[in-house]
């Protein structure tokens, strides 16, 4: 029977630092996994693009100094799969900031989750958007109705708000040994043992606070 | 490739897989394997890590995409892994044929390493007809056990898999989803009740599935 020790040694982070491309990998498996906008990896983005630049740098002098054609190719593969987790990683939160447009500048929580940048396009987004609805619809509409934001007047919540459907289950895996509420506040008590390298199908609600911290990936 | 024009096409619409085939195999393609080099070379210094040096018949362990890019220039050969064998692949599917029987242990990514290895270094697989043949039964057993029994129900708010595969996951994910999501709206009676008192009131849910064709009764 085959042993764990070639079980696959890639997915799990080693002890010791752990590569940019591994964590950029898991930023971006999280972000294509999950329902909402994960915190933006500020961090991590800014080290990958001076990483991707410096190797490019390197690359037009290794072709200028004559180096094995081989190992030029090799070094370009390298930095072509960098740049499409980093390319993806942002492509991927860009899409989900114009389903969740307003969404995302409801509150500060929300907002706090996207860079600066992404703010912009976010606030950009949202009042073309806007513009658009109220030019082409709503001000035609009688009074009561006429909110961007709201179906009528006398809705409680901003109804007329696409919000991401955190109830739906992903598939998800666990990095550590911990205890993990199946429940919500209020709802039954059931826990369940995490293990390293488990595997589940979960609820994105009960693991959202595991993947932020890192205890869990979604796969 | 479609995916990358919509990349939340996985997200919304209902029946296509949440990463690509191509994106599966790329997440494998960072598998550590080994080579044996037959030239010199010195360490490659890459942004996803440290490799080398490269010296004629001394294995070593690099990533699957390296290899396979050493393989394709004619500079190493590949060491298959323990698990890719005739007798252990012949133990598994035996196992994996026994009704009732739990997923066997593989490789989180031995379907997409064992298509790379098929693709690009056959010649360095003993039996390597045979192996494929296996493989290839193996994951249809494991398919038609997947379509049958997920894992284990923890009530209706999770489901534990033991040795489910990357492809397997990602193949079953729509499915899964939907089924999962059914249990548990259904567990739930008063969430339902409230959202058809409500409905006109609640923040409705992003949905750009494409509007389906009305069938003609």
């Amino acid at each position: 029977m085959a042993s764990s020790s070639d079980m696959g040694s890639a997915d799990f982070e080693s002890l010791s630092s752990t590569s940019d491309v591994e964590l950029l990998k898991r930023a971006w498996r999280n972000e294509k996994a999950a329902p909402e906008i994960l915190p933006y990896e500020g961090d991590l983005v800014e080290r990958a693009k001076g990483q991707i630049e410096l190797v490019e740098e390197n690359i037009e002098a290794y072709v200028e100094n004559g180096i094995d054609p081989l190992v030029v190719s090799l070094y370009q593969m390298d930095l072509d799969r960098t740049q499409f987790l980093l390319r993806s990683y942002l492509r991927v939160r860009l899409l989900k900031i114009e389903k969740f447009m307003f969404h995302s500048l409801k509150s500060e929580e929300a907002e706090s989750r996207l860079s600066e940048q992404e703010k912009v396009f976010a606030r950009r987004c949202a009042d073309d958007l806007a513009k658009h609805f109220e030019e082409s619809v709503l001000r035609k509409l009688p009074e009561n109705y006429q909110s961007v934001l709201k179906q009528s007047l006398i809705s409680e919540v901003d109804d007329m708000v696409p919000e991401p459907h955190l109830d739906t289950f992903v598939a998800c895996r666990s990095k550590s040994h911990f205890t993990l509420n199946l429940y919500e506040e209020g709802e039954s008590t059931q826990t369940e043992e995490m293990y390293r390298g488990d595997l589940y199908f979960i609820r994105y609600k009960i693991v959202k606070g595991a993947i932020e911290s890192g205890k869990m990936d979604l796969i | 490739v479609e995916t990358e024009i919509y990349p939340m096409a996985g997200q919304t619409d209902p029946h296509v897989s949440l990463f690509s085939p191509e994106e599966v195999e790329f997440m494998a393609e960072d598998e550590l394997v080994e080579i044996v080099p037959n030239m010199n070379m010195e360490p490659l210094n890459f942004i996803a890590g440290d490799f080398g040096r490269f010296i004629p018949q001394i294995p070593i362990q690099v990533p699957l995409w390296l290899a396979v890019a050493l393989k394709r220039r004619g500079k190493c050969t590949f060491r298959p892994p323990g698990w890719l064998s005739v007798d252990n692949l012949t133990q598994v599917l035996e196992a994996e044929r026994e009704p009732q029987s739990k997923f066997q242990a593989l490789p989180f990514s031995y379907v997409e390493i064992a298509r790379l290895l098929f693709d690009h270094a056959r010649d360095d697989i003993p039996d390597m007809y045979m192996v494929r043949s296996l493989v290839e039964d193996i994951r249809d057993v494991r398919l038609h056990k997947l379509e049958n029994n997920l894992g284990t129900f923890l009530g209706t708010s999770a489901v534990k898999m033991e040795n489910v595969s990357a492809m397997e996951v990602n193949l079953v994910r729509p499915f899964a989803r939907r089924a999962l999501e059914a249990f548990y709206k259904h567990d739930k009676p008063e969430v339902v009740a409230d959202r058809n008192t409500r409905s006109s009131r609640q923040p409705r849910e992003a949905n750009d599935e494409p509007r389906r064709p009305l069938r003609q009764r």
